[in-house]
């Protein structure tokens, strides 16, 4: 794909570890990762192999113990909390496996909950939301509640939500991890047509081989170290 | 921009039963603190309401009220004819030398006892008291033993209703007639002719002297000289400040009755608010956890909760003040401690305490939410999410 240009994710000497009382687990040791513009991703590896621990600390939502992360030549490791969230809410997108849509919000009101961080007015919110409700074709389904829709619906309505925002990455965790066959199918395809047509960079951590096929690079995570498939 | 209220209004929308019966207990608080509060305005108001601003009452000095009072007859007569003093139209002074006595009464449900106010009237008394209106009957003829009664004393005493007889004084009384007098301390009176009374109960001495000014404004310079005249151990005073203080004491006592009983109703029902708030954050800790990573920050996190606490509390404040809006229907009857006699006075809700309760119940929500909106907004994201 996209070989020569600059990376947009530059991970050098990550590493992280939990500690549980006097006890230091290592997670990560000594990550270095680069993902160019427009990669789509796999993340893959067995339990407790720090996979998503490695897409948290690229999305923003941890922090590193060592090393440095940059996004878009932003070195988030330096952000403070709240410059942090400020970045995030630019700069990335959120799939989670369980969807994570707020259920008391109609399906337009949470694609239009990164937007009220920013200074677009009503107007703009409304159209901006209702191309990407087209985009993941929901349109007809915008007042609809998370509840009142079926898990590939609410994960398709999670998609418009991450990339309403227009952001740099797009991070996924276990996408299809709830989801019939068909449904994850139509994810994956939703998530493919995102990087062929749209330009996104994906990152996603997924455990279904038939979901790291439709990405282009699959890494592998073992006990806390990279090691490319 | 923030998280949405909707998003707080919703989440109470769509957990009912907990807002719901949380809100009632925080309800019954504001019920306690709002009718209280409608307690000591409905008896100042009976109380002030009696009173009239050109009015003024002269009682001897240092006698709280009209029955510890006493008047002198020269001292009567020097008064009387003071500049001050407005003349009515039949060309007399608008001036009226009262007899005030308390005499007991068997009440006409549960026949327990209780003072009742006879006050010995002339005819210059009526027209000092615009309020008061015969109602049925007529009035006493001057030199007999009649009597009439105020509306709310004729309902709830024995032998006061119209026709019916009551003995005091050594001597039977005939009502003859039944006086409305409003929402007035008149309407715990027995009115009768002055000069029978004083006879009746042998007093040689007028309790009270009532009259209305020639001009309001006059009142201060009545007063200090009046005040400071040897010849005269008399004080005066507004005849609405004199029902203002009258009703002191007893208003004192329900504010700190009331203040108590919230006080310590509100505590249980702050913890109520909290644990139904410490259970809402931790039922949306994942939800939480999406918010922050989508970029809201940790105070947009604490004020919807904050909001949301606010409108649970709000809530109890509407239906307190509901339930309590019912209590104007009821009169009630208790001691006036500063004349030991019957008064009886209804609930008022006004404007000040719906705003008082409206907002004591805003920061009970606010108290019981503080809490949960910090531990919500302290939660760290990457746990918040793995929570799902």
């Amino acid at each position: 794909m996209a070989e020569n240009s600059e990376p947009i994710v530059r991970i050098r000497n990550l590493s992280k570890a939990y500690r549980r009382g006097t006890q230091v687990i290592p997670v990560l040791t000594g990550i270095n990762f680069d993902i160019a513009r427009g990669e789509f991703v796999a993340l893959m590896g067995p339990s407790g192999s720090g996979k998503s621990t490695l897409l948290n600390l690229i999305a923003g939502i941890d922090s590193a113990d060592q090393g440095s992360i940059q996004v878009a030549d932003v070195e988030i490791t330096s952000l403070g909390e709240s410059d942090l969230a400020r970045w995030r809410a630019g700069s990335v997108g959120f799939i989670f496996q369980f969807y994570n849509l707020i259920p008391v919000l109609t399906a337009f009101e949470n694609v239009e909950l990164p937007l009220l961080l920013t200074h677009l007015d009503r107007r703009e919110r409304r159209e901006h939301v209702e191309a990407v409700l087209n985009v993941v074709g929901l349109a007809d389904r915008m007042d609809h509640y998370p509840a009142q829709l079926s898990g590939g619906q609410q994960q398709r309505v999670a998609i418009a939500r991450a990339i309403v925002t227009d952001p740099e990455i797009l991070v996924a965790d276990e996408p299809t991890g709830d989801l019939d066959r068909a449904s994850a199918e139509e994810i994956l395809q939703l998530m493919d047509r995102l990087v062929q047509a749209f330009g996104k960079t994906v990152i996603m951590v997924t455990h279904d081989p038939r979901a790291a096929e439709k990405a282009h690079i699959i890494r592998h995570l073992e006990k806390g170290e990279l090691s490319v498939t | 921009m923030g998280i949405p209220y909707s998003y707080s209004f919703r989440n109470l929308w769509t957990r009912r039963l907990t807002t719901v019966l949380t809100a009632s207990g925080m309800g019954l608080v504001v019920f306690v603190f709002a009718a209280t509060l409608m307690l000591t305005e409905g008896l100042q108001k009976t109380l002030v309401q009696t009173g009239s601003p050109d009015n003024v009452v002269l009682l001897r000095k240092s006698a709280n009220s009209e029955v510890q009072s006493g008047v002198e007859r020269d001292q009567a007569s020097l008064l009387e004819s003071q500049p001050e003093i407005a003349i009515g139209p039949g060309g007399t002074p608008l001036l009226a030398k009262e007899l005030v006595v308390l005499i007991n009464l068997k009440k006409r449900v549960g026949d327990k006892p209780a003072n009742v106010i006879i006050r010995g009237i002339t005819p210059e008394s009526l027209e000092l008291r615009p309020a008061v209106r015969l109602k049925e009957g007529r009035m006493p003829r001057p030199g007999s033993a009649e009597v009439i009664a105020g509306e709310s004393v004729s309902r709830r005493f024995k032998g006061c209703g119209m026709g019916e007889t009551l003995r005091f004084g050594m001597r039977d009384w005939r009502v003859v007639g039944v006086f409305d007098a409003g929402a007035t301390g008149f309407s715990s009176e027995i009115w009768g002719d002055r000069d029978q009374m004083m006879q009746a109960f042998r007093r040689p001495v007028y309790s009270s002297i009532i009259f209305r000014l020639r001009d309001t404004t006059a009142f201060d310079a009545f007063k200090a000289r009046v005040e400071s005249d040897p010849r005269l151990t008399v004080e005066a005073k507004r005849e609405t400040q004199y029902y203002l203080d009258q009703s002191e004491a007893m208003a004192k006592f329900l504010r700190i009755l009331g203040l108590v009983l919230t006080v310590v109703f509100s505590i249980g029902a702050v913890i109520g608010a909290t644990i139904t708030m410490y259970a809402a954050v931790a039922n949306r800790v994942t939800e939480i956890g999406t918010l922050r990573a989508l970029g809201f920050q940790r105070k947009s996190i604490l004020s919807a909760f904050i909001v949301e606490a606010l409108l649970l509390g709000l809530c109890g404040g509407i239906l307190g003040l509901f339930a309590a809006s019912f209590m104007q229907l009821i009169t009630i009857s208790t001691m006036n401690w500063a004349s030991f006699s019957e008064l009886a006075f209804s609930f008022t809700l006004n404007v000040s305490i719906v705003w008082k309760s409206l907002l004591f119940s805003a920061v009970m929500g606010l108290v019981g939410g503080v809490l949960p909106a910090f531990r919500a907004s302290r939660l760290k994201i990457v746990e918040a999410l793995r929570a799902t």
